[in-house]
C-alpha cells in the first residue's frame, strides 16, 4: 500500500539538510513501528521517496514523503505515532493513502510550490520597495541569466512565475516546479533586486514553503491540486482496538 | 511520559540558539552545534542541583560515536539533581568566528555558555587531542591553567583512558577521575552538592575529594627531580590526600547500568548506529596493550540483559545497524547465541548487524556469510607482529597456522579480500621481522591461488597495515624505549621494498601510518606534568585537531619543545631503569608493576604467558574481585556459571 505523509519542517531543524532528513524519517519510521516495505538484495533500504528536497535554511508547512507499507493503522492513529518520535521542529500533519504505480509518486506528479519570502529583520530594503514589486511583476518578460554546466544562459522566467502577491509581512510567491520547469524564490528576488537596483545582502530572506502541488488540469488549463489532497484518509479499523 | 515530552518540546522552544542564523549557515554542518537530538535529555534548569558539561574534545561526528559518554550521559542524567549536556569541539571554522566575535563555547541542549556550569568533564581517549582541551578551556573563557581559577569558574574534571597518565595535563585540570565512570562519580557529585550548599571554597572542595576513591587532584602533589630529569619524590601536599589513587572498575558488570536510549544525530557520524558492548576487559594480555592491561579483570555482561538491551536501543533509536562492542569479542562465552538472537530478531526488521573482528573459525564465517556480501566483505587479521618470534614477545597468540588455515577456509567459501594489521618498531624487533610481514601476506595470497581457477573468486586483495608502536603505561612495555621517526620510516621501507619482492605483489596493498603524530603521541602518553608547558606552547601557536592529518602541523610542535626547552627524546629513546619512578605511578591499576615486570621479562625471553582462562597469573586484578578472576576460582562450577549467564 503506498502512503502519502505531509509534515511541516520549522525551528532549528531548518539547519538539517535534505540527505539528513531522509536518514531521519528512516529512523523515525522504525521508532514508530510503521510497518515500511524494503527493497531486495543484501542490503535493503526502506522504499521512501520525498517530494522535493527542501534547501538548508528553508522552513516548510508543506513537505511530502511517499512510503510504501505492508499493514498499516489508520491515519490518526499514524500520524499520532509518528508526532510520538518526532524531534521538536518536525511535525507530520497527515498520513494518506494513495494510489499504486509509478504515476501517483509526488515526484513525479510536482508541478508548482507556493512559498512566503521574508526579509530577516534589519536587512529590509529601503521604503518604496513595494511599488517597485508590483511593477517588476506586470513585466510580460523576466530575464534572469542562469548558470549551467554549459556556461551562462539567459532565460524568461515569467511563465513560471504563477502568483507573486505582496503581503503584509513579506512576499507570496506560487512557482513552477517540474523537474524540467523548477524556479526557486530566491532566483525570482535576485531578478528582483537587479531589476530595482537593491543590493540584497546575504541571507537577506527567510524563506517558507507553503505547500507543494500536482497539475490535476487538462491539456493547457492549469488546476493545482495539493499533494495531500490525492490521498485518501485511512480510517479507523479494529486492530487498533487495543 | 507524553507529559514529559511535551515539557521537554517546551524547553527547546524556549531555548534560544547561541548562534545566529547567519552564522549557522555559513558554517560546516550547522547540526553539529544545535542540540535537539533524538533522545537527548532537557531539564528545567531552576530545580537541578548540579549542572554538568560533557565534552569529548573532538569533532562532533568522532564525539558522538562514543560510548562512554553515551553511558555517563544517561547515568548522570538519571539522577533528578543533575542535568548533564554535552559540548564538542568547534570545527575551525567555527572556532574562527567564536573568537572574532568573543561568542562564549556553549553546550548543545542548553545552548547556555560552559563557563555557566558546575562541571566540565573531558574525556582524554587519545593523547592527539590534548591541544583541543586547551581550546574547550579558552573558547568558553576558563582560564587555561587551574591555578588561575576562580570560585565562578567550572571544577574542570578529567577522564578515559588517557587519565591513566594525566601528568602531561595536570596544570589545565582541576580533578582527574581514573577508571570506569559507574563507581564513584555519585559520591563526588554529591559531595558537591553538599559543598555549594555549605558555601565552601574551591580548595577545600578539592581536598575533601581527593579522598574520593578514584578522584586525583593533581595540584595537591608535588613532584621533585633529579638532576637526569627523572622524578626523585612525589609527595601529596596535604595529610587528607592519598599517597595513591586506586583506578576505578565496575565490579558487577553483568547486569551494570546502560543506556536504553541512546542519541540519535541528525547528521551521519562515524559509528551512526547502536553499540553493544558485550564485556569490559580482555583474557588475551596482549603486552603492547594498554587497554587489556587497564580494564582488568575481563568481565561479562549477562546475555539476558545484552537481549533486552538490544531490543530497547533500536526501538529508541530507529538505528539500522547494530554493533558489538569489546575487545577480543570471541571470548564472550555467549557469543554465538547472541549472534545468533540478534540475526534471527531484527535482520527482518531491516537492521543490520556488524559484527567486531572475530577469530576466524567455521562459526564466524557462517555468520559473516549470512549477514553480509562475500563479494564486498574481508577477512580481517591483527597479527601485529610479522614473526612467529616477535608475535611471542608481544604474546599476540596468533599462530602463522592459524591465519593460513582461516583464510583458506575463508576463501574456499567465496572471500577473496584479507585486511592484515601489523606494528613496527616492537621491542627487539629486527628487519627480518619486518621482512615477515610481506612474506606472511605473500603466503596468504599463495593459498588463495591453489584454489582451482574455475572455483575462486578473480583475484584476491590483500591490505597490509603497519602503525608505529608506542609504548604505553600500564603495560609490561611501559619500560621500552621507542623508536625515532627515522627509524620508524625505514622500517616501512622495508616491509615495503619486500612486498615489491614477492611472487604476489600484485595482490598486496601496503598502507603505513604517519611516523610524526606517533612520535608525538609517544612523548605525551609517558609524558610528566612539565609537558603541560609544551602543550601551552604548541596550543599559543595555533596547534589544533593534530589527529586530523589537513591540521596537523609538527613543525609547530617542534617548536614548542625547543622554546620551552624540552628533550623530546627524554621521553621515547630513552631506556627506562627497572625502578624509575614513573609519572603515572601513583595509580593504582590493580595490575601490579611486578607483574608488568615480569611480563617484560618474560617478552625480552621471547616467552609466552597464557591467557587468563587458561591459567591465572596473579597479575593483581583479582583485587577487583570480579569477573575472570571468580571464574576460575570456581574451578569446576566455572562452565556451569558460564551457562548460566
Amino acid at each position: 500500500m503506498k502512503i502519502r505523509i505531509k509534515f511541516r519542517k520549522y525551528g532549528e531543524m531548518k539547519f538539517i539538510g535534505h540527505l539528513d532528513m531522509m536518514r531521519y524519517f528512516q529512523k523515525a519510521m522504525r521508532r514508530a513501528g510503521i510497518d515500511i516495505c524494503y527493497s531486495e538484495g543484501f542490503s535493503p533500504h526502506m522504499i521512501m521517496s520525498f517530494a522535493s528536497p527542501l534547501g538548508v535554511g528553508l522552513t516548510s508547512d508543506g513537505e511530502y514523503l511517499d512510503i510504501e507499507v505492508g499493514e498499516t493503522l489508520s491515519s490518526a492513529e499514524s500520524v499520532k505515532r509518528l508526532n510520538a518520535v518526532m524531534a521538536e521542529g518536525v511535525e507530520v500533519v497527515s498520513f494518506r493513502k494513495i494510489p499504486e504505480g509509478k504515476a501517483s509518486n509526488a515526484m513525479a506528479l510536482l508541478a508548482a510550490a507556493d512559498y512566503m519570502v521574508r526579509f530577516r529583520e534589519g536587512m529590509e530594503p529601503a521604503a518604496g520597495w513595494e511599488g517597485m514589486f508590483d511593477a517588476f511583476c506586470t513585466q510580460s518578460r523576466i530575464l534572469v541569466v542562469k548558470k549551467t554546466k554549459k556556461g551562462e544562459r539567459e532565460i524568461d522566467i515569467r511563465p513560471l512565475l504563477y502568483q507573486a502577491v505582496r503581503r503584509e509581512d513579506g512576499v507570496f510567491f506560487q512557482l513552477a516546479a517540474k523537474s524540467s520547469e523548477n524556479l526557486k524564490p530566491e532566483l525570482v528576488m535576485e531578478a528582483f533586486g537587479i531589476y530595482a537596483g537593491i543590493t540584497f545582502l546575504e541571507y537577506a530572506f527567510m524563506i517558507h514553503r507553503l505547500e507543494l502541488y500536482a497539475d490535476t488540469g487538462t491539456e493547457g488549463e492549469r488546476k493545482l491540486t495539493a499533494l495531500e489532497d490525492l490521498g485518501e484518509e485511512i480510517q479507523w479499523n479494529k486492530t487498533e482496538d487495543f | 511520559m507524553n507529559d514529559v515530552k511535551q515539557l521537554t518540546k517546551r524547553m527547546i522552544t524556549m531555548r534560544k540558539l547561541a548562534l545566529d542564523d547567519r552564522i549557522l549557515l555559513k558554517i560546516e554542518k550547522p547540526a553539529r552545534y544545535i542540540g535537539n537530538e533524538i533522545n537527548a535529555v532537557y531539564k528545567d534548569k531552576s530545580s537541578i542541583d548540579i549542572r554538568f558539561c560533557m565534552c569529548f574534545p573532538d569533532l562532533y561526528e568522532i564525539g558522538m560515536s562514543h560510548l562512554g559518554i553515551q553511558i555517563l550521559y544517561d547515568m548522570f542524567n538519571r539522577r533528578e539533581d543533575v542535568w548533564c549536556e554535552r559540548v564538542y569541539s568547534p570545527w575551525v571554522d567555527l572556532d574562527g568566528i567564536l573568537r572574532e566575535q568573543r561568542i562564549p563555547l556553549f553546550a548543545l541542549e542548553s545552548q547556555d555558555p560552559v563557563k555557566d556550569f558546575d562541571f566540565l568533564g573531558i574525556t582524554l581517549q587519545y593523547e592527539m587531542c590534548y591541544t583541543n582541551v586547551l581550546q574547550i578551556l579558552d573558547l568558553s573563557g576558563i582560564p587555561l591553567l587551574a591555578e588561575n581559577r576562580s570560585e565562578e569558574d567550572p571544577l574542570v574534571i578529567g577522564g578515559g583512558p588517557c587519565a591513566c597518565n594525566p601528568e602531561p595535563l595536570a596544570d589545565f585540570f582541576d580533578l582527574f577521575y581514573v577508571g570506569e565512570g559507574e563507581t564513584s562519580y555519585d559520591a563526588l557529585l554529591d559531595l558537591y552538592k553538599e559543598h555549594k550548599r555549605a558555601g565552601g571554597t574551591r580548595k577545600a572542595f578539592l581536598v575533601q575529594a581527593a579522598g574520593i576513591p578514584g578522584i586525583y587532584v593533581p595540584s595537591l602533589y608535588q613532584i621533585t627531580y633529579h638532576a637526569d630529569g627523572t622524578i626523585a619524590s612525589r609527595k601529596p601536599q596535604s595529610p587528607q590526600v592519598p599517597q595513591k589513587v586506586k583506578r576505578q572498575a565496575v565490579p558487577e558488570l553483568a547486569d551494570a547500568v546502560y543506556p536504553d536510549k541512546p542519541l540519535v544525530p541528525f547528521i551521519k557520524i562515524t559509528q551512526d548506529r547502536v553499540v553493544l558492548e558485550i564485556q569490559r576487559g580482555c583474557i588475551r594480555g596482549c603486552r603492547f596493550c594498554q587497554a587489556g592491561m587497564l580494564y582488568r579483570p575481563t568481565r561479562e555482561r549477562k546475555l539476558s540483559m545484552l537481549k533486552d538491551s538490544a531490543r530497547k536501543m533500536l526501538t529508541a533509536t530507529g538505528h539500522e545497524e547494530i554493533s558489538l562492542s569489546s575487545l577480543s569479542s570471541s571470548d564472550y562465552s555467549g557469543l554465538p547465541e547472541l549472534v545468533t538472537y540478534l540475526m534471527e530478531t531484527f535482520r527482518e526488521r531491516g537492521v543490520n548487524i556488524s559484527l567486531p573482528s572475530l577469530r576466524i573459525d567455521a562459526f564466524s564465517l557462517d555468520v559473516m556469510s549470512k549477514i553480509q556480501d562475500i563479494r564486498k566483505s574481508s577477512l580481517t587479521f591483527a597479527p601485529e607482529a610479522g614473526s612467529q618470534r616477535l608475535r611471542d614477545v608481544i604474546n599476540k597468540g596468533l599462530t602463522e597456522e592459524v591465519i593460513l588455515e582461516g583464510a583458506g577456509e575463508a576463501f574456499q567459501g567465496g572471500w577473496n579480500k584479507v585486511k592484515l594489521y601489523f606494528m613496527l618498531g616492537l621491542p627487539t624487533e629486527q628487519e627480518e621481522d619486518e621482512k615477515y610481514i610481506a612474506w606472511l601476506a605473500d603466503k596468504i595470497a599463495r593459498r588463495y591461488y591453489e584454489i582451482p581457477k574455475d572455483q575462486r573468486n578473480g583475484k584476491c586483495q590483500i591490505t597490509v597495515s603497519t602503525s608505529f608502536f608506542v609504548p604505553k603505561p600500564f603495560t609490561p612495555f611501559q619500560w621500552a624505549p621507542m623508536c625515532t621517526k627515522e627509524e620508524f620510516l625505514d622500517k616501512a621501507h622495508t616491509v615495503n621494498q619486500e612486498i615489491k619482492e614477492q611472487l604476489n605483489r600484485k595482490s598486496i596493498k601496503y598502507n603505513w601510518h604517519e611516523a610524526d603524530v606517533t612520535v608525538l603521541e609517544g612523548v605525551l602518553a609517558r609524558g610528566d606534568r612539565r609537558l603541560s608547558q609544551v602543550l601551552l606552547r604548541a596550543y599559543e601557536k595555533g596547534c589544533l585537531f593534530d589527529s586530523w592529518t589537513e591540521c596537523f602541523d609538527n613543525e609547530r610542535w617542534m617548536e614548542a619543545f625547543q622554546e620551552t626547552g624540552t628533550d623530546l627524546l627524554f621521553y621515547t629513546t630513552r631506556i627506562r631503569g627497572k625502578d624509575e619512578i614513573f609519572p603515572w605511578d601513583f595509580i593504582d591499576s590493580g595490575v601490579t608493576r611486578q607483574f608488568l615486570y615480569r611480563e617484560w621479562e618474560r617478552a625480552m625471553e621471547g616467552i609466552v604467558t597464557p591467557n587468563c582462562r587458561r591459567q591465572c597469573q596473579g597479575c593483581g586484578a583479582n583485587a577487583y574481585n570480579s569477573g575472570v578472576c571468580l571464574e576460575q576460582r570456581m574451578g569446576h562450577e566455572k562452565e556451569t556459571k558460564r551457562e548460566t549467564v
